[in-house]
């Protein structure tokens, strides 16, 4: 009964925060933009950079670099999820919403899961932007790919969520997100895999979980579906993300009776 | 309707060795009967915010007992929300969704179906007159609609008391009275209103009771017309061109002032029985000791009388 209500409740709150993406043509057109600019400029420059490592088909490049992207997407769209909250708070909302019997954990995971959503729609439309320029995925992959995306994302927002409620600083917030994510992006080999690294930064790396996400839906992109970077990846974001919802949900129904 | 007794709250503020305790709410002893417009009035910081949002849940009390129509606030707060409404001062709309969208949600929020839910927010835009500007999005709105758009939204699930936070705060004129004529609508329909004001006008000419709260603790509490009928006899207002201290000195000495307040540096109200008879005398000991005035004004008690003998302060001064 209580998990119908909360199913129902974040039903509701979900298909709220999705109207508004499409409500904000703006956000739309720059959620994607960004990505899709990366899709056309970079990957030349990535089949000519990883010459030395045996790329020479756009193929093989693309198959590095869009699951990069896509965990750049992750923690950078994950990381700014806590602004929108501490808005929604800040405008009276969520304080409406709470004066009604309406689920507390609801209005925090359909918030969340607009966000995981919403991630994986952007990683859609990149995806088959890349086909016609070269790449190729077996379908079985791509979805598994998408899967550890989608809780890698969901790992990323309550993250956000949790730290911007506990913080509760707007103007902190953007110093401390690029302060983090951009260590965390480089050590998770984004952009350039760490193949390329000396090994002291690759033994750094692997204690970042956005690295074997990375690399987990890069074996998966390069049709290496045994990988142990797959399993192990879908394990370390399984853990966290039920670690930070925990977490969120914590902080949150402290700060919301 | 709404019963409170020693009803507490206090925050902490800052950390560690520099944090204070502040005691927002110390105590707060309620009555509202139902189908009663209550006004809750107060200066910034007296409390009153801090006891509204207790009564709407959501504040947990640090003590004291409340009861909202018959459901114990500390026991069951999930039971209040079905009976209560809440309207926050700065209302709660997403700028990108219409007015139909925000209504059907809310009631959806409240566990009403898809079908039941669209069929109140339909009869909520007719009632509250925005049937026009249904579909258009809440950010085309005007300070009046939006703000009836919050009440309806406060509303949607017919509950049995309403809480308003400062309804009328920064709306012009005829918006205010027309937000007033929408809360005696709902109380004619047999819902109870609790709302916060700092308008005395609206105290005095919307709410049958008032209760006035300071430092976290009620100092008065009644009608408006019976707590005005408090200050027995006249106010004179005087204002002075001179010397202040010594005219409150002369003045204070007269046994015919009962009671006298200074207002900002050239500003005296002076409580009296009579102020016919007091003003030729209040003339002639300003004169012998040399101290000029401006002008000298005579009112029976207002509000914003009460509100100065019970709280030491002026909420006009705001």
């Amino acid at each position: 009964m209580k998990a119908v209500k909360l199913a129902r409740d974040t039903w509701l709150i979900f298909q709220r925060h999705f109207l508004l993406v499409g409500r904000s043509p703006l956000y739309v057109v720059f959620g994607l933009a960004t990505p899709v600019g990366y899709v056309f400029l970079f990957a030349p420059l990535l089949k000519l950079a990883l010459k030395a490592k045996g790329v020479t088909t756009y193929t093989q490049a693309f198959r590095i670099y869009i699951p990069g992207l896509l965990t750049v997407m992750a923690i950078l769209g994950g990381a700014y999820a806590g602004f929108g909250l501490l808005r929604e708070l800040r405008t009276g909302i969520i304080e409406r919403a709470r004066v009604t019997p309406v689920s507390r954990l609801a209005l925090m995971l359909g918030r969340a899961l607009r966000e995981v959503v919403w991630m994986l729609a952007q990683a859609a439309v990149i995806t088959l932007l890349a086909i016609p320029l070269g790449l190729s995925v077996p379908i079985g992959n791509l979805l598994l790919a998408y899967l550890i995306l989608a809780i890698l994302t969901l790992f990323a927002v309550t993250l956000s969520y949790a730290v911007t409620l506990t913080v509760r600083n707007e103007a902190a917030l953007p110093p401390m997100i690029n302060t983090v994510s951009q260590p965390v992006m480089l050590l998770a080999g984004v952009l350039l895999p760490l193949t390329l690294a000396p090994l002291w930064l690759v033994s750094i790396a692997r204690w970042n979980p956005f690295y074997w996400a990375t690399n987990g839906m890069r074996d998966l992109f390069n049709s290496d579906i045994g990988a142990s970077a797959v399993w192990i990846s879908v394990v370390i974001v399984v853990v966290l993300a039920t670690l930070t919802v925990t977490w969120s949900v914590r902080v949150f129904s402290r700060l919301v009776r | 309707m709404i019963e409170t007794t020693g009803l507490r709250k206090s925050f902490h503020m800052g950390k560690g060795r520099k944090s204070t305790t502040v005691e927002a709410v110390r105590g707060v002893d309620l009555a509202v009967a139902e189908g009663e417009i209550f006004g809750f009035l107060g200066p910034n910081g007296a409390g009153k915010t801090t006891t509204l949002r207790m009564l709407a849940t959501l504040l947990k009390p640090d003590g004291g007992k409340a009861t909202i129509a018959g459901v114990d606030l500390q026991e069951d707060p999930g039971e209040v929300r079905r009976k209560v409404g809440y309207v926050a001062q700065g209302g709660g709309t997403w700028d990108e969704v219409s007015a139909e969208e925000e209504l059907v949600l809310q009631a959806r929020m409240h566990g009403f179906s898809k079908a039941e839910a669209k069929r109140r927010a339909t009869a909520a835009l007719e009632a509250f007159d925005l049937t026009e500007y249904a579909g258009r999005r809440c950010k085309t709105y005007s300070g009046g609609q939006r703000r009836r758009v919050d009440i309806a939204l406060g509303v949607i699930h017919a509950p049995q008391v309403l809480f308003l936070d400062e309804p009328t705060a920064g709306l012009d004129p005829q918006s205010r009275a027309h937000m007033w004529e929408e809360v005696r609508r709902l109380r004619e329909n047999g819902m109870t209103v609790f709302i916060t004001t700092h308008y005395l006008e609206e105290a005095d000419v919307l709410c049958d009771r008032i209760a006035i709260i300071d430092h976290g603790e009620i100092v008065a509490e009644g009608t408006p017309d019976a707590l005005k009928r408090e200050i027995s006899g006249d106010v004179l207002a005087v204002t002075l061109n001179g010397d202040t201290p010594q005219a409150v000195e002369v003045l204070g000495a007269l046994p015919l002032v009962n009671k006298l307040e200074v207002l900002e540096e050239v500003g005296l109200r002076l409580y009296v029985d009579s102020g016919a008879t007091a003003i030729p005398q209040i003339l002639r000991v300003l004169e012998a000791s040399g101290v000029e005035m401006d002008a000298i004004e005579l009112h029976r008690p207002s509000l914003d009388d009460v509100f100065l003998t019970k709280t030491g302060r002026s909420l006009r001064e705001k």
